[in-house]
């Protein structure tokens, strides 16, 4: 039985010109202890999809699935407190902009402690223990010292690593980064996803990784989904995608990485036709 | 032939202001920059946040006076404590990073390519009109968007229009401070394009500055990488990248990800074997 388990997922958004489908029939399954991507370029509706799992869409989107399941249990029909109890404990999400994400307001220490009082029940030198302790684990020097630190007196790729350390903090079975290293330099990004695929080995959790850049898909999936407005292209384990990519906007999307650019013209995505592909991806 | 650009012991401070809780000091952005680059050439800078690129394209575009340094333009000194000069400013122009917030949105595409003839030359309003068409065309957009508003383009259309302003007074060199990396892959790949053929069609000059390698080795015929505000390696791409000489930059090239099949096989087996020691 796969961890995560969609089937025929629709999210619409009601605007002004009428219903549109961000994300428009898709499945996605992935089972305990995997890395799946799911790479798209902007408005291929890759974060909508995931948001929707979260319960994190604005009051504008309906959210229809044949099945929505985790562990078998239907997360549509849960009660909203049932659903709670599963999000940010056993499913844990971080996002694109880590300063962003953290409470300016409150201490980092504040913000870990809340996650473990929360879901754990842990408090006092109990949480305060736990929290040094996985301050350490994404490799935060002085974690002890760092507890009292504001966001802001941080960088962005510590703030990153405090975002990872609440995500695990109740040592999730499923964690959803949304392109977790866009913000970021090279380098930093290189920590940050050797810290991600370190903590997904150490700790058996599933991964979902959604991104745009080809080179993080290589890197970190064991399988990949490729979207495109709203609909799966290919779906692939991460050596087929690149070694014999199917669809064309695939390969489209590979021949546009300037590092296969062959002669001195890079192919554009226009040059492929694939939009007929749009209709037979369901 | 003479550079179109030279820049020497280029320095740039910034004095950041104390107050009742912090003391004033002074932050070294750029120290001692030194290049020349020849016309048709495109200089790649790179770099990480806060090494001070940006600062450096704020000075050769003369937006900053330097702190200290000089700039020569096709062979002349440039010295802009008093203003900058007409004559220079049409020199230099510049494409930032974010199409979105580098167009005015109450301003018409056309006004937009128009305003810097009308600023800076003495042409008339239909000679000028009859440019931005021709502009318009040249990079790929048509004519009938002159009447229309930022918000009606995409994000790479609009990085197509601020190439088009910038090109309009046929500068010396162009700017581009990471041009590409707020659009996706396949608009990317349109816009080096563009790039390259405009470069083609009128021996244009760039500074490229970007932190993304692959784009760098695409475009670039020199490259020069910036660490904590100094160059730590300058050469021709292929040096660059065949042998890089500095730990910094080869520490960049270890940690730019690997999209290649070899690389990906490499990992799911080293992945492979560590499953099975653990197990």
């Amino acid at each position: 039985m796969p961890l995560l388990d969609i089937r025929n997922l629709t999210v619409a958004f009601d605007t002004s010109i009428g219903l549109f489908k961000a994300v428009d029939g898709i499945d996605i399954s992935v089972d305990a202890r995997e890395v799946l991507a799911i790479v798209g370029e902007s408005g291929s509706g890759k974060s909508v999809a995931m948001l929707a799992v979260m319960g994190l869409l604005p009051a504008t989107a309906t959210v229809t699935a044949d099945a929505m399941t985790f562990e078998g249990r239907d997360l549509l029909a849960m009660s909203p407190g049932e659903r709670r109890a599963i999000i940010g404990k056993d499913i844990a999400m971080i996002f694109q902009e880590p300063v962003a994400s953290l409470n300016p307001c409150f201490t980092v220490g504040f913000q870990i402690e809340e996650v473990l009082r929360e879901h754990l029940g842990l408090t006092g030198r109990a949480s305060r223990q736990r929290a040094i302790e996985l301050l350490t684990d994404v490799g935060i020097p002085d974690p002890a010292e760092r507890l009292g630190a504001y966001p802001h007196q941080m960088s962005g790729g510590q703030c990153q690593r405090v975002m990872i350390a609440i995500a695990i903090a109740c040592n999730p079975k499923l964690l959803i980064a949304d392109e977790p290293t866009t913000a970021l330099d090279v380098t930093i990004q290189k920590q940050i996803l050797d810290l991600l695929v370190r903590l997904q080995a150490e700790h058996g959790m599933a991964l979902i990784m959604i991104t745009h850049d080809m080179g993080v898909v290589a890197e970190t999936a064991d399988r990949v989904i490729v979207q495109y407005k709203g609909h799966k292209m290919e779906e692939a384990d991460v050596l087929s995608l690149f070694e014999r990519p199917k669809s064309r906007y695939t390969k489209a999307l590979l021949a546009a990485l300037p590092e296969n650019a062959v002669g001195d013209r890079l192919p554009t995505v226009g040059d492929f036709r694939f939009e007929d592909e749009l209709g037979g991806a369901r | 032939m003479s550079p179109v650009l030279e820049v020497s012991n280029l320095t740039r401070d910034y004095h950041v202001g104390g107050s009742l809780f912090r003391r004033a000091h002074t932050v070294h952005a750029v120290k001692g920059v030194s290049f020349s680059l020849e016309k048709g050439r495109t200089l790649a800078v790179v770099g990480e946040s806060g090494c001070g690129k940006s600062t450096l394209a704020r000075m050769v575009t003369l937006i900053d006076p330097p702190t200290s340094g000089d700039i020569l333009i096709d062979g002349e000194k440039v010295d802009i404590t008093h203003g900058v000069p007409k004559q220079l400013r049409r020199k230099v122009q510049i494409v930032f990073q974010n199409p979105y917030g580098s167009l005015n949105p109450r301003q018409k595409i056309g006004d937009v390519l128009t305003e810097p003839l009308l600023l800076n030359t003495d042409m008339p309003a239909a000679q000028r009109r009859e440019r931005a068409y021709e502009m318009l065309v040249k990079v790929g957009l048509e004519p009938e968007h002159f009447n229309r508003y930022p918000h009606m383009f995409s994000g790479g259309q609009r990085q197509r229009i601020a190439i088009a302003r910038a090109l309009m007074l046929n500068p010396s060199f162009l700017v581009l401070d990471e041009p590409v990396s707020a659009l996706d892959l396949s608009v990317q790949a349109q816009i080096l394009n563009l790039l390259a053929d405009l470069q083609d069609e009128f021996e244009l000059t760039y500074v490229f500055i970007s932190h993304d390698l692959s784009v760098v080795r695409y475009i670039a015929d020199e490259v020069m990488v910036m660490y904590f505000g100094e160059v730590v390696e300058h050469g021709s791409r292929d040096a660059v990248f065949g042998d890089p000489q500095h730990d910094y930059t080869k520490t960049l090239f270890t940690a730019t990800p690997r999209a290649d099949v070899e690389s990906i096989r490499a990992r799911l087996a080293r992945k492979a074997q560590l499953a099975e020691v653990s197990a």
